[in-house]
């Protein structure tokens, strides 16, 4: 398993939306059976520059999800390669039954990408803010989730996603976001959970863009004297079981972190596998059941214990039995 | 025997198929499939490019069930032409069966899965889109039922259709009149229907739906206009072939009595002696 103890640079100023469209862009121009496919979403998709570039190749239907992923569906079963992007919250929620029957059931290679996803709308609130995604797309059979870490990661991902064929969705935010690896030079599979750092006694296992957050606990933890482990479940379907109880087993305890609902998510997932395994203690953080909060993602996660401070204090607490 | 004679006379066959899979699996939709009977089979023996030895062959013209319940039709056809055994028709809503009561691309011939209404119009835009951009002449057909044009999905694909000039796809709409409420125009009204996706940019064309001469016509003629997409009002009668279950709402996956069975394949019969 890969061991990636190098954490990137905090400066980063490219979000994961930008650097999905500029490694699709360059995909595209060597495949021209890779397609994107948008609902008026191309600016907030950041694929102004791919449809200049490339304008044969990119698909409009204006703003209604449920024909988009219709399309992007009778595209796919006609041997092209498309690449939904729309906001997740209505790529999600208002296609689901598209992406349950043309897309999983039908098992149509179609790509997924939730956009700005989570909170990351900030004060728009509970219509655009898609914290239940992962719960809805993670139960439809045939349907597989993801969530890149950061730039490197969004790069890495999509570049095996051009090679898999399988329904997919992947959800990211709108921000950039702090980098958790140095560099995209390390191994990515889909299905298999990164050990960012290795530890003995508590494991935080995170996805998207609360990895780095875990990476930072994990460090403020040592100056405690706990030995944190950190997984990034950048696959949250299928999930990689085994990286889940070998943390059960050699750390005794699970903190998972997400940025969505605590219902149905990251933590559920991990829950479900540990409760009928090893059960060992497991901390879910996630948004609560309710409307989120206005504010910019770092507020919010702040607001909501989405937080070095939080995940310390909870790891002390599990750790030291307190 | 020339093309029509053999045309109305398979409709008349896969009637019998369709009611004898219905009654002995004790279940299915057998109103909307007896509307669609004569399309689909002007489509299938007629029409279309398909292969039954290479069902994925790259050239086919493709078709999608968009009202999906009706799908007893399209299995009688697809056996019939060799995508499976006939044999397998028994299986029909079975235990474990992939001739499950709706279209499942399990089964050779079937581009997408359908049932959840709605689907099929974008479904099929994505595909006649494709054709456009690897400059294949092939066509995409897809049959809607008139109380699926309630789905605000119809409407986006339409509008999608028009907007990329997709004049390579044919929409049907089985219009019988009938949803399994009652009257489409009590439930939810439609007229003026036709002028509605001409306002939409559509090209339509209105026909007789079990009137197998006006079919072959029509359908022979698309697209009647280059840079529009086909709109192909079937004005069709539900339960159409068997004088009792005509125009009955309850007929709608009403399933025959003994009785009633042996009724139905009665005037079947005759029907096939006249067309003998």
């Amino acid at each position: 398993m890969s061991n990636v103890a190098l954490k990137g640079d905090k400066g980063n100023k490219i979000a994961n939306r930008q650097a999905i469209s500029e490694t699709l862009l360059n995909l595209a121009k060597e495949n021209k059976n890779i397609l994107v496919v948008t609902s008026d979403s191309r600016g907030s998709a950041s694929l102004v520059d791919f449809g200049k570039q490339l304008p044969d190749q990119i698909v409009e239907v204006g703003i209604a999800e449920q024909n988009l992923v219709g399309v992007a569906s009778g595209l796919a079963a006609s041997g092209k390669k498309p690449f939904v992007a729309s906001p997740a919250c209505f790529l999600s929620m208002r296609s689901i039954e598209q992406i349950k029957v043309d897309v999983a059931y039908s098992n149509t290679n179609v790509k997924l990408i939730g956009i700005s996803g989570g909170v990351s709308y900030g004060a728009l609130g509970m219509s655009h803010h898609s914290l239940q995604d992962l719960a809805v797309t993670r139960a439809i059979p045939g349907l597989d989730v993801m969530m890149p870490a950061d730039r490197h990661e969004a790069k890495k991902m999509i570049e095996a996603l051009v090679e898999y064929d399988r329904p997919v969705y992947v959800r990211i935010g709108r921000n950039p976001v702090e980098d958790s690896y140095a560099s995209d030079n390390y191994d990515f599979q889909i299905g298999k959970a990164i050990t960012m750092k290795e530890g003995t006694d508590i494991t935080v296992i995170a996805t998207g863009e609360t990895v780095r957050i875990a990476l930072d606990s994990a460090e403020a933890l040592q100056q405690e004297g706990i030995d944190c482990r950190v997984i990034n479940m950048h696959t949250i379907k299928p999930l990689d079981k085994e990286a889940i109880l070998k943390a059960a087993e050699e750390t005794g305890s699970i903190i998972t972190i997400e940025e969505h609902s605590i219902y149905g998510g990251l933590g559920s997932a991990v829950a479900e596998v540990v409760s009928q395994s090893n059960p060992v203690p497991v901390r879910i953080l996630g948004l609560p059941d309710e409307p989120a909060i206005a504010g910019k993602t770092a507020e919010v996660f702040e607001y909501y214990g989405l937080s070095v401070d939080n995940v310390k204090k909870i790891a002390i607490q599990m750790v030291r039995g307190l | 025997m020339n093309k029509i004679e053999f045309l109305k006379r398979k409709a008349t066959e896969i009637r019998k198929e369709l009611l004898t899979m219905i009654y002995e699996a004790g279940t299915g939709h057998t109103g909307g499939s007896l509307s669609n009977t004569d399309i689909l089979t002007v489509l299938y023996y007629h029409i279309m490019n398909v292969d039954p030895n290479n069902p994925k062959w790259e050239d086919r013209d493709r078709y999608v069930q968009s009202k999906g319940h009706a799908v007893e039709s399209y299995w009688a056809i697809l056996a019939d032409k060799g995508f499976f055994p006939k044999e397998e028709l028994k299986t029909f809503s079975q235990f474990n069966t992939r001739l499950i009561g709706h279209p499942n691309n399990k089964v050779p011939g079937v581009e997408m899965n359908t049932g959840a209404l709605g689907h099929g119009l974008p479904i099929s835009v994505g595909m006649a889109l494709a054709a456009k951009m690897d400059r294949k002449s092939y066509r995409v057909y897809t049959l809607m039922g008139d109380g699926e044009q309630a789905e605000g999905s119809v409407w986006e694909g339409a509008m999608a259709a028009s907007h990329y000039k997709l004049d390579n796809l044919v929409a049907i709409i089985d219009r019988n009149g009938l949803q399994i409420t009652g009257s489409t125009e009590d439930v939810m009204s439609l007229e003026p229907f036709g002028a509605k996706w001409s306002a939409f940019g559509w090209e339509v064309v209105e026909v007789d739906g079990n009137d197998i001469e006006q079919l072959v016509t029509v359908l022979e003629n698309t697209p009647n206009v280059a840079g529009k997409p086909t709109l192909i009002v079937a004005n069709t009668v539900k339960g159409k072939g068997i004088s009792f279950a005509e125009n009955v709402a309850k007929w709608h996956h009403h399933v025959p009595s003994k009785e009633e069975y042996q009724l139905a394949i009665e005037e079947l019969s005759k029907q096939l002696e006249v067309q003998q």
